[in-house]
């Protein structure tokens, strides 16, 4: 009896110290399936993605396709480039003043609609670059609602055109436009949210001690909101280093971008090896951007 | 400085100030929605018609037209991708989520930072490689390796998210029904779990949409089994006004659905993510 | 420095009067406490006289200057805020500068303040860090600091040590009060703690409902306690109430309870006259309920039984039925009092109070 309970109990004690053990790993247990996953899927293809860009089907190293992408006649590669920085140059500071007047405004005043107006203004989080583009070519084109309306006014007499090879300008602006209507959104929101957490007591504080509206924007507001500010500005970037959507619908090739010359490299040319280039390429300018931000932009007073 | 009961001009100034503002960002964000769903259903001669600058004549013809060419598989196909992409990454990012919400072991912040650093990885990158281990896999042209390739995407925002959410659920109600008999998969399952199910639900939504929006990897992954925006992007380009105003229509409603459906949560979502 | 006066401030949100026709007068270098459970509109008040919150009604002097209409930053006032409000993206040193860049001192002159400053508050070591590399404590400590640079004519105090530990909030209690009569400025400091109000202030406000129930000297307030109000919330434990009925009897007035009936000493006649076969409250502190006879004093006994003994180790805190009503009593530690035991309590009839059935105080 005494030796059947003291048997027991050893196997119960051993139970314990193996939970005890296991106890530890339990945290690397429930994290390994993402790991491996983003292993799979992001770290193998990454790889295959050199591959497929510097070395050819036997294995050997090749320039070829790097060639092809600089210097050929059918590669579109500096037009592509320059077009993808000339947009985000363009549509990421402007949304960036927008965002941050938007939420200045929805933080300085509360009025009644007020929850309304913030629903409507993050409406476009949720609409995809594809349908913003189609949406923008239902408001800009020949027949279009802006053409019909600034006839009907009596301002213009002749539609504006948008669309076509020969009024590239105005298909970049055209994108420029829906992509403010739809990114400006994320901007909107991590400011907004980065102004609510700015505690007012701060601004009080400051308010007591002497600071008039404008030093307190100055002197505290934006300076607690700089990491905001940074992480929109960085996100931004690095989607519109992507960019390819919103162009592919309203401009087609007419204005080439980065992700666009894969998609085309990739899909009509079945040029695999300068896609996968593209996209490292792509990949290479968002991982300096990344290192930069994280290296200079962090603020001092977040550290511990 | 305004008195004590406020000064009427100024008030009103104030008043017409703040209504300027908020119709105008109202106006720039709805004028162009409104518009597209309208145009979507206009009847051609309204379309055609300078006058009509918002068309009087509707018809389901356009939208029709375009489900009858492919957006009603493109869509089924969109639905199934959507749903294994919330079903796989949850399946896997939830327990990470948890891990990272209510442990504390060595490399937790390290780990965490690389999934923050995922989150804004080009994901697009991957899809050109994996279009020729799809073939070699049999995955090509299929909802699943859409999904797969979704998910990777997904994932670090399921993480960060689910994460985010549990660690909103006090410890000490986990703990409590420990101490009366709960395991801790028991207690996880029967108090934090349902705590939790609202933001999972909105999370799932966040997911839901990512997938539904996504062009670039679809459009590579699949050639016959499109999804919308890929079946979109390929057919809407050659074709008439009206096929692309319906076009839009189709992609943004289950969109705006949900989002009226989860508004409450979807701003916080999207804080946390962006963070 | 300057005295302040509040005359006949009213403030609303929405519907509810957060501080409502209130007048208070403190003197130049005064310490002042206003005193209250939370929501009597005490913080309210704080924020109007710092210029936070618009009165719909009232003006706010300061000596001789209506500064009413007056932003803040037009007062010349400090403020020290319950969560410190010290910003995190400053070290401490420009923390506590920033009040005098702002009203433009020259950099030697902010200098040497700041380290005035700063070695009031003890804190000269931590000028180089950011406030997240600080605990609670030296983060309150920067908001002091901050707060007395500049000499401001009126320094406010929203609750400054309630998120303060206990030892610490001790601690901080007894060096605030020095540093106020070191500089001598004006304070107007908020707290719902009473044992902060009666060992920090030279006069405390007692606020209830948006109004002020008395204000008064901490040993006014505690011995003379103008109404029901101030009775119960200050002393701890709370002041024993009783009902009670005045009658007149050929041996004077008596106050006659359900319980027990007491004969009130003969130097109230007069104000107990207008009382005959009135209802009223009777109110005595525990610590005037006595288990043994006291000479060159007043008492009246009656019997009890002890139903439960709360041991504070100094004191005990028991509680007596008196036959269905339980009456506190606190008493030296070193007896031992069992539950059960049926004891005599002597009640100190010359710190009897009796409040009239509207609550104010008849003596």
């Amino acid at each position: 009896m005494g030796s059947q309970k003291g048997f027991l109990s050893a196997i119960h004690s051993s139970y314990y110290n193996f939970i005890d053990k296991l106890g530890k790993y339990v945290p690397y247990i429930l994290l390994a399936p993402t790991l491996v996953y983003m292993i799979l899927f992001i770290g193998y293809p990454l790889v295959q993605g050199v591959k497929l860009a510097f070395f050819d089907e036997q294995g050997r190293f090749t320039t070829a396709n790097l060639d092809y992408l600089l210097n050929s006649e059918l590669s579109y590669f500096w037009d592509a480039l320059k077009y993808t920085l000339i947009l985000t140059g363009i549509i990421v500071p402007t949304q960036l003043l927008i965002a941050l007047l938007l939420a200045f405004f929805f933080t300085s005043f509360r009025f009644k609609g007020r929850g309304v107006a913030i629903y409507v203004a993050v409406l476009p989080l949720t609409i995809s670059d594809v349908a913003a583009g189609l949406i923008w070519y239902t408001m800009l084109t020949g027949n279009g609602f802006l053409n019909k309306l600034l006839i009907n006014l009596g301002i213009i007499s002749e539609p504006i055109q948008f669309f076509g090879w020969e009024y590239r300008n105005m298909e970049i602006l055209a994108i420029v436009l829906a992509e403010l209507w739809r990114s400006t959104a994320i901007v909107f929101v991590i400011l907004f949210a980065g102004l609510q957490m700015v505690s007012q007591e701060y601004i009080e504080a400051a308010e007591v001690f002497g600071a008039s509206t404008l030093q307190r924007l100055r002197h505290i507001v934006f300076p607690l909101i700089l990491p905001s500010i940074q992480a929109a500005l960085l996100i931004r970037t690095l989607f519109a280093l992507q960019i390819f959507g919103v162009v592919w619908v309203l401009a087609g090739r007419d204005v080439p971008v980065l992700a666009g010359e894969a998609y085309y490299e990739q899909v009509s040319l079945h040029h695999s090896g300068v896609a996968a280039l593209y996209a490292l390429i792509i990949a290479s300018i968002s991982a300096i951007l990344g290192a930069i931000y994280i290296k200079f932009f962090k603020a001092k007073y977040l550290e511990q | 400085m305004a008195g004590v009961m406020g000064n009427p001009l100024k008030y009103s100034f104030r008043g017409i100030f703040i209504a300027a503002i908020a119709s105008l960002v109202m106006a720039w964000i709805l004028v162009p929605i409104i518009v597209s769903i309208l145009y979507a259903f206009a009847a051609p001669s309204d379309y055609y018609d300078v006058k009509k600058i918002i068309p009087l004549k509707y018809t389901l013809e356009h939208v029709n037209d375009l489900l009858v060419l492919g957006a009603r598989d493109a869509m089924l196909n969109s639905v199934i991708v959507a749903l294994l992409t919330i079903a796989i990454s949850f399946a896997i990012g939830l327990p990470a989520g948890y891990a990272f919400a209510k442990y504390v072991f060595p490399g937790k912040d390290s780990l965490k930072l690389l999934m923050i650093g995922l989150r804004m990885f080009p994901i697009i990158v991957i899809a050109v490689p994996l279009v020729t281990l799809y073939i070699r896999m049999g995955l090509y042209d299929t909802p699943l390796g859409v999904a797969l390739a979704h998910t990777a995407m997904a994932l670090p925002f399921v993480v960060i998210i689910t994460s985010s959410i549990f660690a909103g659920v006090p410890d000490e109600l986990e703990e409590a029904a420990m101490i009366f008999g709960l395991s801790r998969m028991g207690a996880f399952l029967r108090v934090t779990l349902p705590l939790a199910l609202p933001g999972l639900a909105a999370a799932a939504i966040f997911t839901f949409i990512m997938s539904w929006n996504d062009v670039f990897i679809a459009s590579l992954l699949t050639t016959l089994n499109r999804t919308l925006p890929a079946f979109i992007l390929v057919s809407a380009m050659a074709a008439p006004d009206f096929i692309k105003f319906a076009a839009a229509f189709l992609m943004v409603i289950p969109a705006m659905i949900f989002v009226f459906v989860a508004r409450r949560y979807l701003i916080a979502m999207w804080g946390i993510t962006l963070r | 420095m300057v005295d302040v006066h509040l005359i006949g401030i009213t403030k609303r949100f929405g519907r509810v009067v957060a501080v409502d026709d209130l007048y208070l007068d403190v003197e130049d270098g005064e310490f002042i406490v206003l005193l209250g459970p939370s929501g009597c509109g005490k913080t309210t008040t704080l924020r109007i006289i710092a210029g936070l919150e618009k009165p719909d009604k009232g003006r706010i002097l300061f000596g001789e200057r209506d500064v009413t209409r007056l932003p803040p930053r037009e007062r010349n006032i400090s403020m020290v805020f319950q969560s410190y409000a010290v910003w995190p993206h400053m070290k401490v040193f420009d923390n506590i500068a920033f009040p005098l860049k702002i009203k433009k001192y020259p950099p030697e002159e902010i200098k040497n303040r700041v380290r005035w400053a700063a070695e009031l508050l003890q804190i000269e070591d931590l000028l180089d860090r950011y406030p997240a590399q600080l605990s609670g404590g030296q983060r309150q400590r920067v908001a002091v600091a901050r707060a007395i640079v500049v000499e401001p004519d009126v320094l406010l105090m929203d609750e400054p040590l309630s998120n303060l530990d206990a030892l610490l909030r001790v601690k901080m209690r007894s060096e605030l009060k020095k540093l106020q009569q070191r500089i001598g400025v004006t304070t107007i400091y908020v707290t719902h703690d009473q044992v902060e109000a009666m060992t920090m202030g030279d006069r405390i406000a007692v606020m209830n409902a948006g109004k002020i129930m008395q204000v008064g000297t901490p040993e006014e307030v505690y011995n003379k306690p103008a109404n029901l109000f101030v009775a119960g919330f200050i002393g701890s434990p709370q002041m024993n109430f009783i009902d009670a009925r005045i009658v007149e009897t050929d041996k004077g007035y008596v106050a006659e309870t359900e319980t027990f009936t007491i004969r009130l000493p003969e130097k109230y006649k007069e104000l107990l006259r207008p009382l005959r076969n009135e209802k009223v409250i009777l109110g005595i502190r525990p610590e005037h309920i006595y288990l043994e006879p006291r000479k060159h004093t007043t008492l009246a006994a009656i019997r009890g039984r002890i139903d439960f003994v709360e041991r504070l180790g100094s004191d005990n805190v028991l509680h007596i039925d008196t036959g269905g009503k339980i009456i506190i009593a606190k008493t030296s530690g070193n007896y031992a009092y069992k539950v059960g035991q049926e004891v005599e309590v002597y009640l100190d009839l010359d710190k009897l109070h009796v409040f009239k059935q509207d609550g104010e105080a008849v003596f």
